[in-house]
């Protein structure tokens, strides 16, 4: 076991480093100059040169490469073109509302996606199969901005019952800790902050996961039939165990495996759909942060972000095989043949 | 559209088919007919998958009409008129005006032509690729397998959508640099595929065979493994294009697609978004042209998949 999640953890390094290679090459080889857009278009040419000796853009790309890379290893993913503000801390500060929402999306995702999922599986090709696939196949092709916009038209304008941007009234709004405002406000014993914090959560939330639930209900709907056909099952229920406890028990736990790895994997593309729903709800996170570094061509916040994400989308996928490879002593077994 | 048309007639001769089948000379031939029938018989099973096919047909006779005679429209969708700014849904414009004044139905309408052209073009680009790398990993193995798939994992570490920003804000705003940005994200999904796919079939007699008779590297993988990892690779690039249309649509709302006064539902949806509340319908029904039509690909793609694999079909 060990060996196998060393093995795994070595393969993470090409992979990140290769991460870093295609996003250098994307905003410095592929780009075009960006000093005429952020110095706007009066700036003269012996300006715009300056401007670009000031931010080691002359240099070789490979010397460009290896700085970057060298700061990046020591945290520092260099200065955002605009207010020179250094991108490790401007992200630093937006991440934890990306991840509050990401977290809190998933979570959603995950119990009504598996909810939605047995139900389905149990009741095949009755109604609440035909409506479950339906929510499921509705998630899937609704695009994310859309069913927030839909949401915030009902909940916000209609019905006028939930906040339709930002994470908190700013008065109530917990200065230091976490940044993350639902253990900052209960740390702190602020009630209204957290209900406040809750209340502003909801739709971004609902409308980031959609897609995660969709996904997760199919998975659970497949992977709960085929363990339903299995021969433990029957006996289960041939030797008189009630419906409820064979699901649950049998079925259920069965059928986790897959649905776990989806899950995991559905926390990687989760930081993607963030990218929409934040811009959407003016929740400020990196995804809004990425979608406005990208509109003024901030490359160096833009590299920042995309290695980030890159970062945590590699890991969990590590923790998914690492944990699939716990549950399923197969894995482990194979590995150790061929070491 | 030869073929299925090929394939409806075989549909109803099943003679034919078995002719071709004890024909020993023209497998793949047999193998490719044989798959289209399957592709239209799941399609055709499947009530939702029919209607979805059918509705996909009219979008592209819209997209195909709105191009060549777009006086066939009852206004011109570029034209403003600020006179007639934000009128509400009516017998006169059916689902409102814009903040310029010009008909949204219109726009919708002259939007398919962008949605449908970038999802099939985007597909079409990163199938290639896709294809052509996945080919020769699965096929020649060693490390040529590992240096292409090692770069297919390094992409798909940064979400599609996150990694096509990144690329539009390097190339710039346009719809043709969305298809190249939109195409080059989804390459590693198929490369994938076509890989597994060749590394499943490559050790089957009928290729071992192939080699023997001196047949070179490019025909045996063009004659012979490809055309049997055609299923996979078939359902995947139908519900890619529903992936396509929604990234085009998501670089759009977020202001990198198209270039203004170009109608893509995205973009409309987008520009929509201050107004929100005075004047919802600038939202809803591009909103609705753009589910709709992936929603389409999706229950398209899932009948396609009955089809050709029996198994799902059975659940």
């Amino acid at each position: 076991m060990l060996k196998y999640i060393i093995k795994r953890i070595l393969l993470v390094i090409p992979v990140l480093l290769g991460v870093t290679v295609i996003i250098f090459l994307i905003t410095r080889v592929l780009a075009a100059d960006p000093a005429p857009v952020v110095l706007g278009e009066h700036a003269t040419p012996d300006q715009m040169a300056a401007w670009r000796a000031d931010n080691g853009l002359d240099d070789p790309i490979w010397l460009q490469y290896v700085n970057f890379l060298v700061g990046a290893l020591q945290g520092n993913l260099g200065e955002s073109y605009y207010t020179h503000a250094s991108i490790t801390k401007e992200i630093a500060a937006r991440f934890p509302a990306t991840a509050e929402l990401a977290i809190c999306a998933i979570v959603v995702a995950s119990v009504i996606g598996i909810a939605l999922g047995v139900l389905a599986a149990v009741k095949k090709n009755k109604l609440a199969d035909n409506i479950s696939m339906i929510i499921a196949l509705i998630g899937i092709s609704m695009p994310v901005f859309w069913s927030g916009i839909l949401l915030i038209l009902l909940f916000s304008g209609i019905l006028g019952i939930l906040p339709s941007s930002g994470r908190i009234d700013p008065l109530l709004q917990p200065t230091g800790g976490s940044g993350f405002y639902i253990i900052d406000t209960i740390v702190r014993g602020d009630w209204e902050a957290l209900g406040d914090a809750l209340y502003h959560l909801v739709l971004p939330t609902v409308t980031l996961s959609l897609y995660s639930m969709a996904i997760i209900t199919r998975m659970t709907r497949s992977a709960m039939l085929d363990t339903l056909k299995a021969d433990y099952v029957r006996t289960a229920r041939a030797k008189g165990l009630s419906k409820g406890s064979v699901y649950i028990k049998h079925a259920l736990r069965n059928a986790m495996l897959p649905v776990t790895t989806v899950i995991g994997l559905q926390f990687g593309s989760l930081l993607g759909g963030a990218l929409l729903t934040e811009t959407v709800f003016s929740w400020p996170g990196i995804g809004k942060y990425a979608v406005d570094s990208v509109l003024k061509s901030d490359f160096p916040a833009v590299q920042g972000i995309v290695i980030l994400v890159a970062v945590i989308f590699v890991f969990m996928n590590l923790i998914v095989d690492i944990i699939y490879a716990y549950l399923d002593p197969r894995i482990k077994f194979g590995t150790k043949e061929e070491g | 559209m030869i073929r299925v048309s090929q394939n409806n007639k075989l549909a109803t001769e099943p003679a034919a088919s078995v002719e071709t089948a004890v024909q020993p000379a023209k497998p793949v031939r047999e193998k490719r007919e044989g798959m289209w029938r399957d592709v239209i018989a799941g399609i055709v099973s499947n009530k939702a998958s029919l209607v979805s096919g059918i509705f996909i047909l009219i979008l592209a006779v819209i997209a195909i009409v709105t191009a060549v005679a777009p006086g066939i429209l009852p206004y011109d969708p570029y034209q403003q008129d600020l006179g007639q700014s934000l009128l509400p849904p009516s017998a006169e414009h059916w689902f409102g005006t814009d903040l310029q004044g010009r008909d949204i139905f219109c726009r919708v309408m002259v939007g398919t032509q962008i949605s449908l052209s970038v999802g099939l073009i985007a597909v079409a680009f990163s199938l290639t690729i896709g294809v052509i790398l996945g080919s020769i990993a699965g096929y020649k193995g060693g490390w040529v397998d590992t240096v292409i798939m090692r770069i297919m994992d390094m992409m798909l570490a940064i979400p599609s959508i996150l990694l096509a920003i990144a690329i539009m804000a390097a190339l710039g705003p346009g719809i043709e640099k969305a298809v190249v940005a939109i195409g080059l994200v989804s390459i590693p999904e198929y490369a994938r595929i076509v890989r597994s796919e060749i590394l499943a079939i490559k050790e089957n007699d009928y290729v071992a065979a192939a080699r023997v008779i001196g047949d070179s590297n490019f025909k045996i993988v063009f004659r012979h493994v490809l055309p049997n990892a055609l299923p996979s690779i078939i359902v995947r690039a139908t519900l890619g294009i529903s992936s396509a249309i929604l990234d085009c649509a998501a670089l759009g709302f977020l202001g990198l697609g198209v270039q203004p006064p170009a109608a893509e539902w995205g973009d409309m949806l987008g520009r929509g978004r201050n107004e929100l509340f005075r004047a919802p319908w600038l939202m809803i029904f591009p909103g609705l042209a753009i589910t709709l039509a992936v929603l389409a690909f999706n229950l398209l793609g899932d009948g396609i998949r009955d089809g050709l694999d029996p198994k799902s079909r059975k659940r």
